[in-house]
């Protein structure tokens, strides 16, 4: 299942770089069908294809190469059907769908066509899930474990948000901004790791760890050097909003410019086999994974409750002037803020990056589920970001028992703006705090 | 270097389908930030309301395409409507982070596969523009207008159409804030307090201006499917909607001259970039990029040029310092 989740969004993060690929090319002359063909990232080679005419006339066939990718002209616009061969598949791998392995696409004039088939490994194909969406009927049992696999994965995946969120709802609370650059922070942990990883060639247990202190030094640098200085200029919270806003865009086609817009993997730790604990298939990367994450959130939480420092932050966090004027020097608590923030988002991006792809546009995705989390648990308190995170996560996974696995996130976003019309507050916010 | 190319290339862009539409959309944003304060991410979910809506009702139920113009507007309304109702009695950070997520929920419902015979899925949908089109009273042909730029003759119908809606919007935009209306959406920016206790209904005068400012997002979302015959879910990401504050932040927020000259400018500087940088590595004056990290390079300055509006120059190029709200919460 856990694998099943990769294979997936292996799928989602190639169909955003053929997106991007096909843009580039669209202006080429001659129609198309071409696609790549990938499983867990990586490419699938030696895979037939062929395409046909609406009369089911043949009009070529192609091969996919070492890259995955498979490219077939077709004489003119119009309607045509594309075959895979599933004979061809590699030993352990299957289309996702069985009964999808001809797709009927339209090509358009001078269009490239992209054609995608979903691959996973053999076996570990989505039982019950028809591409509708519909649950077919499943035995009792078999439906309970995939609720616990859904449920386990969604935790995973909740602990990530809030990691990023806990760092997010913290520089809110203590400085009022709306962070929209915070999902690039994330974004960056990942591509410094990355960098670090693969261009250097560190092994990734020593990479990590220098991304996280250089994600922090980052987060140190972007407060002492930009936001400190518009906090003294006096720049209104809506005003630093809406230049967040330029700093993701600048940060994220930095990335884009720098490392280009495929969707990259670290060296170690790819695919890895799952071991069945009960009902629930994990990876051990990802149960490490988890294991740090919880105990990153738990020495967060005891530093906010029981240090000097974490006890200033709550101050300023609750009035910055009163804090101020009681001795706290509140800058040096929002660089610490930002740099602990900066560090645990870079964190946070590691792991996604491990567990999904590594792409330029991952901190966008997560970044509205952060605010989700966020605004679930209550806008500023560090907990709630904690609480909401894990209920984002968890309905986001669970939630595809019921809807197919590509609006999964549509079903998080509503939820937010359902508890905003209830609970405006959040789940731990106070009611003063919304005004 | 060709620069006539280049300069030609960037007025067109800077008079074309992609400046009526962000000129459009940003006065959809001008209503809502610009005058009364709202901040709106989630244009670009109103300007695929009004894409989709057209497209659907003609390529796939086959009805006309002005019930589909009609069932666009209502749409418009209901998004505006159901939006507004969770968000608006709360802090303006609110109605920021719903608005960009509804504005994904739409993107991503109308992408989804389970939804494709319907929608079409990432493909979009295609084939509906053809009774715009037919009202076309432009003969076959280019049209050149001197010295150098060029439309053939669809480009200068859609924008032909296009600027009279621009136009129309801006006319009736200026008489209404000059109405006791407009002054009470002005006054809610400014002070929304000072305003309830003089007794007006601020919730009801926030809804309006949403509801108008994503009909008019919604005109911009008929212009963009038009232009383009086509409707495509990817062209309407949170991207979009930024790309539309920098038009109207650059060209002035509450000014109505704001975002017609932020959008020509915009555009022009986009494209001029664009086709400067791509004609310098083309004839090798520049060899250290290549031609697929040019939109990158566009997307960068976009995002450098919000920054440094905002902090240097707030009020854009109309606008009046004291008249921005960027202090309100």
């Amino acid at each position: 299942m856990r694998r099943a989740v990769i294979a997936f969004t292996a799928f989602l993060g190639g169909l955003i770089f053929l997106l991007a690929s096909g843009s580039a090319t669209a202006w080429a002359e001659g129609e198309s069908v071409k696609g790549t063909l990938k499983s867990q990232g990586q490419p699938v080679n030696g895979v037939k294809i062929s395409v046909a005419d609406e009369s089911d006339k043949p009009v070529g066939d192609a091969t996919s190469n070492a890259q995955g990718t498979w490219e077939v002209s077709v004489p003119s616009a119009g309607t045509y059907k594309v075959t895979l061969d599933q004979s061809t598949l590699p030993a352990g791998l299957a289309l996702r769908f069985k009964d999808r392995a001809t797709l009927t696409v339209q090509v358009f004039e001078g269009n490239a066509r992209n054609v995608l088939f979903a691959l996973d490994a053999a076996g570990g194909q989505q039982q019950g899930n028809t591409p509708d969406g519909d649950p077919a009927p499943t035995e009792n049992e078999t439906y309970w474990a995939r609720v616990a696999q859904l449920a386990f994965e969604g935790l995973s995946l909740g602990l990530v948000i809030a990691l990023g969120a806990v760092g997010l709802s913290l520089i809110f609370g203590t400085t009022g901004l709306t962070n929209f650059a915070h999902g690039e922070l994330l974004a960056i942990g990942a591509f410094i790791a990355f960098f670090l990883n693969s261009v250097v060639g560190l092994h990734l247990l020593i990479a990590a760890p220098l991304a996280v202190v250089l994600s922090a030094a980052f987060g140190y640098g972007q407060d002492r050097f930009f936001w400190g200085q518009l906090r003294k200029r006096k720049t209104g919270l809506i005003s630093m909003m809406i230049i967040s806003i330029g700093v993701a865009l600048f940060l994220r086609y930095l990335l884009l410019f720098i490392f280009g817009g495929a969707s990259e993997a670290y060296r170690q730790y790819g695919a890895q086999e799952g071991i069945q604990i009960g009902p629930i298939s994990a990876t051990p990367k990802s149960l490490i994974i988890m294991g740090i994450e919880i105990l990153v959130l738990i020495a967060v939480g005891v530093a906010l409750l029981f240090t000097r420092l974490g006890k200033a932050t709550r101050a300023v966090a609750d009035n910055p002037a009163l804090a101020a004027s009681s001795g706290i020097n509140v800058d040096r608590v929002i660089r610490i803020v930002w740099t602990a923030g900066a560090g645990i988002a870079g964190l946070a991006g590691i792991f996604l990056g491990l567990s999904q792809t590594i792409n330029y546009q991952m901190g966008l995705q997560v970044l509205l589920l952060m605010f989700a989390g966020v605004t679930l648990g209550g806008l500023g308190t560090a907990f709630g970001a904690l609480v909401g995170s894990l209920v984002v996560g968890l309905f986001i996974q669970v939630s595809t028992l019921w809807i197919p696995p590509e609006i999964k996130n549509v079903g998080a976003l509503a939820v937010l703006i359902i508890v905003l019309l209830f609970r405006p507050q959040g789940i731990l916010g106070r009611r003063e705090r919304i005004g | 270097m060709d620069w006539i190319l280049i300069f030609s290339r960037a007025v067109e862009a800077g008079i074309g389908s992609e400046a009526v539409i962000y000129c459009l959309a940003a006065i959809g944003l001008n209503v809502q930030f610009g005058y009364t304060g709202l901040l709106n991410f989630g244009q670009a979910a109103f300007v695929a309301v009004g894409a989709y809506s057209i497209a659907t009702t003609v390529a796939t139920f086959g009805l006309p395409l002005f019930l589909g113009v009609g069932i666009g507007l209502v749409l418009a309304v209901l998004l505006a409507l159901l939006l507004g109702i969770p968000t608006l009695r709360l802090r303006a950070d609110y109605l920021a982070i719903v608005t960009i997520a509804a504005a994904e929920i739409v993107r991503l419902v109308v992408r989804a596969v389970a939804l494709k015979d319907t929608f079409g899925g990432t493909d979009g949908l295609q084939e509906f523009a053809g009774t715009f089109y037919g009202l076309n009273p432009y003969p076959e042909g280019n049209y050149v207008i001197p010295p150098f730029i060029g439309f053939d003759h669809r480009t200068m119908w859609i924008l032909t159409v296009g600027w009279i809606l621009v136009i129309a919007v801006s006319l009736l935009l200026f008489l209404v804030m000059r109405s006791p209306w407009g002054r009470v959406l002005k006054a809610i920016r400014e002070d929304e307090d000072a305003v309830r206790s003089l007794g007006k209904n601020v919730f009801s005068y926030k809804m309006q201006s949403l509801v108008i400012g994503g009909v008019i997002g919604s005109l911009a979302g008929f212009i963009f499917a038009l232009s383009r015959s086509s409707a495509q879910a990817d062209l309407y990401s949170t991207d979009f909607t930024f790309f539309a504050y920098t038009v109207l932040i650059l060209g002035g927020a509450a000014r109505i001259l704001g975002p017609i000259v932020g959008a020509a400018i915009f555009w022009f500087l986009m494209i001029f970039v664009k086709t400067g940088l791509e004609e310098a590595i083309n004839k090798n004056v520049i060899n250290f990029l290549n031609v697929n990290q040019v939109g990158a390079i566009q997307y960068m300055i976009i995002g450098l040029g919000l920054i440094l509006l905002l902090i240097y120059r707030p009020q854009g190029i109309f606008g009046d310092k004291r008249e921005i709200a960027l202090d309100a919460r």
